[in-house]
């Protein structure tokens, strides 16, 4: 005991000062990379962002034409509607998927089966999403195709499918947590009165985990906005307010990655690359803290 | 004995029909996973030998195999994975068994979840300002390393922290009730119970970094770089390399008259090894609960 002591005390002023101040300067490390995050992108083009660019041009013009001699437009406004048309349209295809296989799995399955179904989704978030755009690329461009006789088969209809079974296992892991986070008293309360298992998943169960469900929505949405690789392949890739699922649309990820390689440093169309950067930054930061709040929001109710 | 009644009936049938309902729901998910696997299996199959594996790509890139971005791809992991281990575990460390409740706390956290959030395309921007750019690293290894590492840390952590979570709080209690001081106790005690834990998520950090391509694009990976065949030592992480994913985009979207076959085999072996990092992680953990003492 003695001897213990004398070593510690011996060893601690040192050493672990310096180790903790290492631990705690890990710990606030992603704090200092989501602000070096925005501070890095903002730097590069902020000068342009203040001086020169035509905010409003940018946000409402559909002319995407940086790279034209005499006509320069960055208007990003169908790119925006890109982005958004493809994340709705793979969010009406994902949610009902997501939430209907995170109530089976969470209440009307045996626990193997869960086991088994759980490793199998991780299996499919584990996919790259270069592989999903190979995929969207050849098997579902001859499957549109076939199917709706289309003239092409890279649209936002294949897009938002990638997107869909690229976001389906996170909206099924958050919907399953928020489903096991409401006590089991009140599946117990409920079957007591007689309740069937569907009527306690839909009278008990989805009001009572509403928010949680909401959150992996939100989740899920924020990480089709941001997909890139899976959009810039399967999508047809051409500036275009889409008019049906059929449409080519063009994205806001997508452009920074075809772009980005041809632009010279410093350049006008180089800053308004960074400065989608930004908005994109905005947009998932802003989605996904709503999510964190909606989150938090059950945590304090039950 | 007691006859169904006519709502008994109506109830019994509902259940049914959704029970079913949510299966097809589920099943139709799996669906995609082996139906894709299965479709590039079978269009890959005229090109998978060992051959491939270790050839480089020829002919600007329409025969040959895969060396050059296979090796590349192990090198980007590897580095990024020394930076990103320790940092991630020793975040989750300091979430887990420093930090009290505390708005700050509550500021951290949603610093990982955002950080989890961040596009990967802004990523890639943020890899140009900071490393290509601002630190002078140039387009390099190091610089896509880097990148990847800030990206995947919220692997990491999370994995980390639901691991050093699962050690009970008496084993801690014991351990300063014998006058051991708080690093003391994580380094004897926290962190020999929860390693394999911890190791599961180092793992997951291999195959998310591996299949990555937006952020790699214009930090480190190039279209095209000649190395020697064979030797595990060809890349110079202050040079630029050659990826099994940006590879992949390249040959199917950029060069026109590839081999038919060469960009399946591509996708077959970038899924093939992701997927396979991913099922040992899975061995591992389901292996460690069933062997848990406490």
């Amino acid at each position: 005991m003695n001897i213990l002591r004398k070593k510690s005390a011996a060893n601690l002023p040192f050493s672990e000062t310096a180790i903790e101040l290492f631990i705690r300067l890990c710990g606030i490390s992603s704090i200092i990379f989501v602000f070096g995050i925005f501070f890095f992108v903002f730097r590069e083009g902020a000068g342009f962002l203040f001086n020169g660019l035509d905010l409003g041009q940018f946000l409402t013009s559909v002319e995407w034409q940086p790279t034209s001699l005499n006509n320069k437009r960055y208007g990003a406004f169908a790119l925006i509607v890109g982005t958004f048309s493809v994340t709705i349209l793979a969010m009406c295809i994902a949610v009902p998927f997501g939430l209907g296989a995170a109530i089976f799995v969470s209440e009307f399955c045996s626990p193997k089966l869960r086991e088994t179904f759980k490793i199998i989704i991780e299996l499919l978030a584990a996919i790259p999403s270069v592989v999903w755009g190979f995929i969207g690329l050849t098997l579902m461009n001859q499957l549109i195709i076939a199917v709706f006789n289309a003239p092409i088969g890279l649209t936002m209809l294949n897009g938002s499918i990638m997107l869909a079974l690229m976001s389906v296992p996170i909206i099924v892991s958050i919907a399953e947590d928020a489903l096991k986070a409401v006590p089991d008293s009140y599946r117990e309360a409920a079957e007591a009165l007689g309740a069937t298992r569907w009527q306690v998943v839909y009278r008990v169960l989805l009001p009572a985990a509403k928010n949680g469900l909401l959150a992996a929505v939100l989740l899920g949405a924020a990480r089709s906005i941001g997909e890139t690789m899976a959009v810039l392949m399967a999508t047809g890739h051409s500036v275009n307010i889409p008019s049906g699922p059929l449409s080519w649309i063009r994205t806001l990820t997508a452009t920074i990655a075809a772009e980005l390689g041809e632009v010279a440093r410093g350049d006008e169309h180089y800053q308004v690359l960074f400065i989608i950067g930004i908005l994109l930054f905005t947009i998932t930061f802003v989605v996904n803290l709503i999510a964190d709040l909606v989150i938090k929001g059950i945590r304090q109710d039950s | 004995m007691f006859t169904e009644t006519e709502i008994s009936k109506r109830k019994r049938q509902t259940e049914n029909v959704m029970r079913i309902f949510f299966l097809v729901m589920t099943s139709l998910m799996i669906l995609p996973l082996l139906l894709i696997i299965g479709y590039l299996l079978y269009k890959a199959l005229p090109v998978l030998s060992l051959e491939f594996l270790f050839t480089n790509p020829k002919d600007n890139m329409r025969a040959g195999g895969l060396w050059a971005p296979f090796l590349g791809t192990i090198y980007l992991v590897v580095v990024s994975l020394f930076v990103s281990a320790p940092i991630g575990i020793f975040a989750a460390v300091y979430l887990n068994e420093y930090a009290r409740e505390s708005w700050f706390t509550r500021i951290t956290n949603l610093a990982v979840v955002n950080l989890a959030g961040v596009p990967s395309i802004v990523h890639a921007l943020f890899g140009v300002g900071a490393f290509v750019l601002f630190a002078g690293l140039g387009e390099s290894i190091l610089a896509a390393s880097l990148t990847l590492a800030i990206m995947t840390l919220p692997v990491i952590i999370a994995s980390t922290t639901e691991a050093l979570k699962a050690v009970p709080m008496s084993f801690r209690e014991a351990c300063w009730n014998l006058g051991a001081t708080r690093w003391q106790t994580i380094r004897r005690i926290v962190i020999p119970n929860s390693i394999s834990g911890i190791l599961t998520g180092v793992i997951l950090q291999v195959s998310r970094a591996a299949g990555e391509t937006a952020p790699i694009m214009f930090t480190g990976a190039v279209f095209y770089k000649n190395i020697t065949e064979g030797n595990l030592f060809a890349y110079n992480i202050t040079e630029q390399c050659m990826a099994l994913s940006l590879h992949l985009f390249t040959i199917s979207t950029q060069v026109p008259d590839v081999t038919e076959g060469i960009p399946y085999g591509t996708a077959v072996v970038l899924v093939g090894s992701v997927l396979l990092v991913n099922a040992a992680s899975i061995v591992l953990r389901v292996y460690l609960r069933t062997r848990k003492k406490w």
